[in-house]
């Protein structure tokens, strides 16, 4: 099964506008950590650090080969897919349960109707 | 670039209730009768055209976020007994998922078990796709409302 990603951590995680940017060159296809770093003015540790945060909330992974570190984003599909049939059957939990409220509350209408027109109790009209 | 995914998934829904079979029915086979628990609100220009090759359409979403459409065909119509139709959801031009939904209807001494079975496959994570393009703010509001 797929492993559940607490979407806090995810929203966190893109709250950084250099995360984000790592994230969106990640988009077109994998990279190493020096060709992801070259473009930002930014340390090579701070870039790693970054990648770390991504790392740990499963947004990245990343593979040593050699002296390289590669990075590629994992598929968004697989995080994603588990919350939406999630979502899914939460929406109809609801539609059901409101489903059930509308068909007894339409049965006790009907059976308080249906006791209105009751035979005339004998102390009517006595 | 898109990455392609194709996650499946399904789940069952079970409910009991009061009335019996024709009942429950009747509340999925109007426009008029499912629009008062289907969660619809007029505004949205809900359609349903209930028989075997009809379809039914519903659009929502966040004011700034993508518009979500939901468009169903119903393929199988035993009336009190069973429904069964295919749908489809978007978020703008994307296409989000692709489900089968069955619907069984059967009687319970207490009135109706109504069972309700979804199988849907899950596409290129492409909610979340959609909504990035226009702002990692905007995706708070979009997955609240798709998730609501």
């Amino acid at each position: 099964m797929l492993k559940y990603q607490p979407v806090d951590e995810v929203f966190r995680a893109l709250g950084d506008p250099t995360r984000r940017d790592l994230v969106e060159r990640l988009s077109g296809g994998p990279a190493t950590v020096s060709q992801l770093a070259s473009p930002l003015d930014m340390s090579l540790s701070g870039v790693v650090q970054h990648l770390a945060v991504l790392e740990s909330c499963g947004i990245v992974r990343s593979e040593k080969v050699g002296r390289t570190r590669t990075c590629r984003l994992e598929p968004v599909g697989l995080r994603l897919a588990e919350d939406w049939f999630a979502g899914q059957r939460a929406l109809w939990e609801r539609r059901l349960d409101r489903l059930g409220e509308i068909l007894a509350g339409d049965l006790a209408t009907e059976q308080s109707a249906a006791a209105a027109p009751e035979p005339p109790s004998p102390s009517r009209g006595a | 670039m898109t990455r392609r995914t194709a996650e499946h998934g399904t789940f069952t829904l079970t409910r009991t209730y009061p009335v019996p079979p024709e009942r429950v029915f009747a509340a999925w086979s109007s426009q008029e009768s499912k629009a008062r628990w289907f969660g619809a609100p007029a505004s949205t220009g809900y359609q349903l055209d209930f028989r075997v090759g009809g379809t039914e359409i519903n659009r929502g979403g966040p004011p700034d976020g993508p518009v979500y459409t939901y468009e169903a065909t119903y393929r199988d119509i035993v009336p009190a007994e069973r429904i069964v139709y295919g749908y489809v959801m978007q978020a703008d031009d994307t296409l989000i998922s692709v489900s089968v939904t069955t619907v069984e209807f059967a009687p319970a001494p207490s009135g109706t078990t109504l069972t309700f079975t979804e199988q849907g496959v899950f596409l290129d994570g492409a909610d979340t796709q959609a909504v990035r393009e226009k702002g990692t703010g905007e995706l708070l509001d979009a997955l609240g409302t798709a998730l609501a």
